[in-house]
């Protein structure tokens, strides 16, 4: 016999202006199974709380209504209450009298009628409750990243040295993504890969990191604590086991002419390479596409010259599987491709800038290159066409980005600060070169960053103007950039050396499929979803997935850091314990009356429906039906709706339970 | 006041879900935004439970409307949840329509949490219109009494 204690809250005056909380009680008293019906003024307050728990404990309840505020406000604080007094959690239903009653209608004896039929509800709800006990699924404590960026690097390196297992995989042939392809960084313009390749050495060297490049994801199976990955291992043709990373193949290589990745096209590389000379691995990989042995058939100069055996011609892609409990996406941007990527009329964005046309038009990432003492200049500052030093240089910002009509809406965020930036590398430089930027307005929000950009414009004379340049057109190997001067109210014409085009941040190719992967969402231009933009900023819609750096949205160095220690603290917790505890407020499948339609696994966004065959001792299959399973299960009950037999329910919302509910307001 | 007192209250169940319509009604609550003390929320964790079954369940209780309210498309808790109910809607309408039922009385509405003014205007408005209608009396003769 179900004993059911009904505790209304007055909330100070917050309920009881409005509503006869006395009156609420005494109604509630008269009800079947209700054992007690208790008024206090605030339920919520510590003694409030000793006396739910000494009722609990003395009347022996077996299930409890709180009538008070809503239960995203306390439904929390009272089924701790409850546990604490030996009452199972889950026993415990909340009646919401103030957001949805005293605090939104001013007649006392209606609001007091309502109150009166959601506290009915509430007891008839928990008069069908069960008591229902945590799930515990096992954790395999081992992470994947994927992506090998700044921020793969940093959730990476955090994890190992949290002394667990680390699988890292990255699509080129060495770690080290965008930051490493970078010259300086603002605003201490101290050197990128100073920085950052000592970090990709620790990745390299680290016991606990294994590290997969020239990899990509394949596929992920399973759930939190317990995911399975499919990683293919594309073929790299060099033993990584026995390469010493000698450099004798790649400088023995007749096939010199492919443009080089790292550079942007920049420079140029062999098909046997490495991308930068700090790689990591330092171990070379052959381009099947450029490789004269693989593509004619003759050659093979750095299989001849190689003292350690490692070339193999023969090697082919491979898949490996790994099983980890926690998948951290990492995957970083690439830029907007000027005057390629179309809108929805077909028009391509910004050709009037001439980026394919004019060699010296280049984008940011490319001028990176170029000032960085690693690049194809060696750090001068030269035009990729003729070799000359520009003595005129134009920055062009947002391009791209913040336009609805031929780019993308969002602010790419780094931009105003970066191009400030290459003004001082230019400055520092080629010292009577004169650097000019159009911009619309300068977004320096961050530690140093406003001093930085005034530095930019009054220590190192970069000219800034505000308005938009309309159209580059070439003449005797001088670009003519015609813009506006929006501040001035004049046109403006400036003949220029060389044009930088600060181009919009979006999300690396093959983001939307691995999330798609993953079961993780993304907005309309391909940036991954956390699951909550202000309190759960790395988790995503994926129990036991999370995202850090540029994939989730356009960022700087430090943010994609922070965010990347972020990661990996929500990873560490879930390897904090040897069982996982997840709600238990899920499907169930009654396995009796399943005729094994599987509709609900259709509908299942989260895959948690599995078949399952039912066999006769003897082997034979009898039926095969569907199984909740709890690791993936989050409790929408979309399948319940759907199912023709109703053989699945959901714990905690049974259909009982809501039937008895509507059934109270008879 | 005699008309008030003659004025006809309705019975109003709305099934809503747990991480938007409900938390518009709390929002609608916190910024004391007054409306009609005729609706009675079940909640639910998501508009993808909500099945014929209850919207029948609700007029056997008495109801004289009943709303569905989820989260906006593209914003469900459970990712696709919503869509399943719109679908789902869009095939019982006619359904319910053949079987006699007066769908005049179902409404089917998308409150975000943020949304609790306009919680507010629906309630408000769906309260009126059941007014209008009356009692919903003629269920029991399509139906019989539960």
């Amino acid at each position: 016999m179900a004993k059911i204690g009904v505790f209304t809250c007055w909330c100070g005056e917050n309920i009881a202006q409005n509503v006869d909380v006395q009156h609420v009680a005494a109604e509630i008293a008269k009800l079947p199974n209700v054992h007690c019906s208790i008024e206090y003024k605030y339920m919520c307050s510590e003694p409030g709380q000793a006396m739910i728990r000494e009722k609990i404990a003395a009347e022996k309840l077996t299930g409890m209504v709180i009538a008070s505020c809503s239960p995203h406000m306390h439904l929390n604080t009272f089924r701790k209450a409850a546990k604490n007094a030996g009452l199972n959690p889950y026993q415990v239903e909340m009646a919401n009298i103030r957001e949805h009653c005293s605090w939104v209608h001013r007649n006392r004896e209606e609001a007091t009628l309502k109150a009166v039929d959601l506290v009915k509800m509430a007891v008839a709800k928990v008069r069908k409750n069960q008591e229902l006990v945590p799930i515990d699924i096992p954790v395999t404590k081992r992470v994947l990243v994927v992506g090998g960026g700044v921020a793969g690097i940093q959730a990476a390196l955090d994890i190992a040295d949290a002394g667990y297992e680390v699988v890292m995989v990255e699509r080129e042939p060495s770690i080290g993504g965008r930051m490493a392809g970078l010259s300086e960084t603002f605003p201490t313009l101290d050197c990128s890969q100073c920085i950052l390749t000592p970090r990709m050495v620790d990745i390299g060297q680290h016991p606990n990191i294994t590290l997969h490049t020239y990899s990509e994801v394949a596929k992920v199976e399973g759930f939190i604590g317990n995911f399975k990955a499919s990683i293919l291992k594309k073929a790299r043709y060099v033993d990584v086991n026995t390469c010493t990373g000698c450099g004798t193949c790649w400088n023995s290589c007749p096939s010199k002419k492919t443009p080089s990745e790292f550079d942007f096209g920049l420079g140029t590389r062999t098909a046997i390479y490495v991308p930068f000379p700090q790689a990591v691995p330092a171990k070379p990989v052959i381009d099947q596409n450029a490789c004269i042995k693989l593509t004619k058939g003759k050659c093979g100069v750095c299989m001849k010259k190689c003292q350690a055996n490692a070339i193999d011609f023969d090697d082919k892609d491979a898949l490996v599987e790994e099983e980890v409990g926690a998948v951290i996406v990492a995957t970083g941007f690439k830029l907007f491709q000027i005057g390629k990527e179309q809108d929805l009329e077909g028009q391509s964005g910004y050709g009037e800038y001439g980026y394919d046309k004019y060699p010296d038009v280049i984008d940011s990432l490319q001028f990176e290159r170029l000032a960085s003492a690693s690049g194809p200049t060696n750090g001068e500052i030269r035009r990729p066409s003729d070799g000359k030093v520009p003595k005129n240089i134009v920055f062009i910002s947002c391009v791209g980005s913040r336009d609805n009509a031929k780019g993308v809406p969002y602010c790419s965020k780094v931009c105003c600060m970066y191009t400030a930036k290459h003004t001082m590398l230019y400055k520092h430089k080629v010292h009577d070169g004169v650097a000019h930027v159009f911009y619309m307005d300068i977004r320096a929000g961050g530690k140093n960053y406003e001093e930085f950009v005034r530095r930019a414009i009054e220590q190192d004379g970069a000219q800034y103007h505000r308005g938009r340049v309309s159209k580059i057109t070439e003449k005797h190997g001088t670009l003519i950039v015609r813009g506006v001067d929006t501040l001035a109210g004049l046109p403006l014409t400036i003949e220029a050396d060389m044009v930088v085009l600060a181009s919009a941040i979006k999300p690396t190719n093959g983001a939307q499929e691995l999330a798609q992967k993953l079961n993780v969402g993304y907005d309309n231009y391909g940036f991954l979803s956390e699951s909550h933009p202000k309190l759960r900023p790395v988790e995503t819609a994926s129990a036991g997935v999370f995202v850090c750096g540029a994939c989730q949205g356009p960022k700087d160095i430090p943010e994609s850091v922070a965010q990347a220690s972020a990661a990996a603290a929500k990873t560490l917790v879930i390897f904090s314990k040897e069982e996982l505890t997840r709600d238990p407020e899920i499907a169930k499948v009654n396995e009796k009356v399943c005729a094994g339609c599987f509709t609900c696994q259709r509908v299942c966004a989260f895959n948690a429906i599995e078949q399952v065959d039912i066999r006769s001792p003897n082997g034979k299959l009898i039926k095969r039906i569907a199984r909740v399973n709890p690791g993936l299960c989050m409790g929408c009950g979309t399948c319940v709706a759907v199912c023709p037999s109703k053989s699945v329910d959901l714990s905690g919302t049974t259909e009982q339970q809501v039937y008895s509910m509507v059934k109270s307001l008879t | 006041m005699s008309d008030e007192k003659e004025q006809f209250e309705p019975k109003i169940i709305a099934y809503v879900c747990n991480w938007c319509t409900y938390l518009g009604a709390d929002l609608a609550g916190t910024n004391r935004l007054e409306y009609p003390a005729n609706v009675r929320i079940v909640r639910l964790p998501c508009t993808g439970r909500i099945d014929f079954n209850l919207m029948v369940k609700a007029f056997e209780a008495g109801a004289d409307s009943v709303l569905v309210s989820g989260c906006h498309p593209g914003d469900c808790h459970y990712t696709t949840g919503n869509f399943h109910a719109r679908r789902r809607w869009i095939l019982f309408r006619s359904l319910l329509d053949t079987m006699g039922i007066d769908v005049d009385r179902i409404h089917f509405t998308w409150i975000s949490a943020a949304e609790g003014k306009k919680w507010q205007e629906v309630v408000t408005d769906i309260t009126e219109s059941t007014r209008k209608l009356g009692p919903y009396t003629a269920y029991q003769r399509v139906c019989g009494e539960s």
